[in-house]
């Protein structure tokens, strides 16, 4: 390339940058600056990933915890069958790539003056906000159900503390004690959770309390590898474990956590040991920063993950619209990827490529006995879909052989994603 | 000795747009692989890495999975989401890889 043609795309390139961002242009030479707001599965990937890809960007990750605690797998810590320190990951090997970590609560955005706010009073500059904010409770959305009953009835459906509560909540069980578990109604992180953790409590109960039984109260009439699930539950907890759909009068209309009671439009259900997987919208963040519609969650362009009410902010992982994609770490880890390089992209004035993305997501029914969806996703539309053809859940007549194998391999899956994005 | 000082800014952003499409060209779905195959040597699996695996291999697999040929646990469904043209891009991209 001649000198000249390259000073006239080059010049090309810094018009273009400059009218998108006044009065900041890259031809000043300055590194753009990128914030990641959330240390999860998404945020901490695509953190690390922009590193890779742009050495010359500054990345900053905003992260109130010292550590972050894994919800894959926390289903087996509710069980008894691991522990909670196997959940933990801190973020020295993110900071080693280069990262410069602020560990404080973002608690706005202003996307006029492209700044972040965090609690402490400081503000952030960016040139590009990536939100990873993960969900939030919509506290009162299920009437008795606030943050206060969530000591008596938790949700466990971030893990930390609420995992272990319900953990003792069961183990201080009598054998013979009732479990519910309320589901919600779509959309909430990780949709075969509720199933699998259901699963691993029958197996508790049947190995430590087999004369307890188990409820899942389901705001639903269908539910992710339902037909896999269900055959296991005939197999291995005939008798214990009742799923009880929408239709049936699965909705819960209220709780009242003084007496652990959920009620239904057909009764009510007294448990011991409750479990209120209630509903959920994006981090409170996705709010103050004008992200999310009014379903509370955050829609994306397919492509680039970037906000299709706020340019220059993108949204990945549970709190994002991601049509077909489901709300699960392997997504918000390839979703974060896939931002990181079209963001790469954008910063150098250049056209993001078409992506495809992939899900995978393992469940447990028993320790020895895993099954799996997969899916493969494109942008169509304005959305992303599944390619046709592809994807799909575990055969309904595999032998116990590969439901075995499955098991190993959801374990080497989280082995190696948490060696990905925090090791 | 202005249009000197632009002419060296624009040489600075047209390099750093050659190292971007440089560093952008890897396939549509390699961004995902690593969830499962890992990047890092340090990251014990049954599922192997596929950095620097032989080209023609990776192909060959993912054809044989794509067709039922080869049994899979979950590669089968995934493979099915790949086209001839994807399946010889991934695999030119992990075996270029070290």
């Amino acid at each position: 390339m001649t000198a000249t043609r390259r000073a006239f795309l080059g010049l090309g390139v810094a018009a273009t940058a400059a009218a998108l961002r006044p009065g900041r242009s890259l031809a000043q030479g300055a590194a753009p600056r990128v914030v990641v707001i959330g240390g999860g599965f998404a945020g901490a990937s695509c953190a690390r990933a922009l590193r890779q890809a742009a050495p010359r960007v500054a990345v900053t990750l905003v992260e109130p915890n010292p550590t972050f605690t894994a919800c894959p797998f926390s289903n087996a810590v509710v069980a008894g069958l691991r522990e909670l320190p196997a959940q933990r990951f801190t973020y020295e090997r993110v900071a080693a790539d280069g990262v410069a970590i602020a560990r404080a609560l973002a608690t706005g955005v202003d996307p006029t003056a492209r700044s972040v706010a965090l609690a402490d009073g400081a503000r952030l500059p960016y040139d590009r906000l990536v939100l990873a904010p993960g969900i939030d409770i919509r506290w009162g959305a299920l009437p008795g159900y606030d943050e206060a009953a969530s000591a008596e009835m938790p949700h466990a459906w971030r893990a930390g503390e609420q995992t272990l509560l319900l953990r003792r909540q069961l183990e201080a069980m009598p054998d013979g004690g009732l479990v519910v578990i309320s589901a919600p109604a779509n959309p909430f992180r990780c949709p075969p959770g509720p199933y699998e953790r259901a699963s691993l409590i029958a197996h508790y109960l049947k190995t430590r309390k087999p004369r307890s039984k188990l409820i899942i109260l389901d705001a639903k009439d269908a539910f992710s590898k339902q037909r896999l699930f269900q055959a296991a539950w005939a197999e291995l907890y005939p008798g214990l474990l009742e799923w009880v759909p929408l239709s049936k009068g699965g909705n819960v209309t209220a709780v009242d956590p003084r007496t652990r009671t959920l009620v239904t439009d057909f009764g009510r259900h007294q448990a011991q040991v409750a479990n209120v997987i209630p509903p959920q919208k994006a981090g409170r963040i996705a709010e103050a920063a004008g992200v999310a519609d009014r379903t509370g969650w955050c829609p994306i362009d397919p492509a680039t993950f970037e906000s299709k009410l706020q340019p220059g902010i993108h949204v990945i992982g549970d709190a994002a619209i991601a049509g077909a994609m489901p709300k699960s770490a392997f997504a918000a880890n390839s979703q974060a990827k896939t931002c990181a390089a079209a963001v790469a992209r954008l910063l150098a004035g250049e056209v993001p490529s078409s992506p495809k993305l992939i899900n995978t997501c393992y469940s447990l029914v028993a320790p020895d006995y895993g099954i799996s969806v997969a899916g493969v996703y494109q942008p169509s539309g304005g959305q992303l879909v599944d390619v046709p053809g592809s994807g799909g859940v575990s055969p309904a007549d595999a032998p116990r052989a590969t439901r075995a194998a499955e098991a190993a391999l959801a374990e080497a899956w989280f082995r190696t994603i948490t060696g990905e994005v925090f090791g | 000795m202005v249009g000197r000082a632009a002419l060296a800014a624009a040489i600075g952003i047209a390099s750093i747009a050659a190292a971007a499409v440089a560093s952008a060209e890897r396939p549509a779905g390699a961004a995902s692989c690593s969830g499962c195959h890992p990047a890092s040597a340090r990251v014990t699996s049954p599922v192997p890495r596929l950095a620097g695996l032989d080209r023609a291999m990776i192909a060959r697999a993912m054809q044989d999975f794509r067709s039922g040929q080869r049994p899979a646990t979950v590669m089968d469904r995934i493979a099915k989401g790949f086209t001839d043209d994807e399946i010889q891009a991934l695999a030119a991209w992990f075996g270029a890889q070290k």
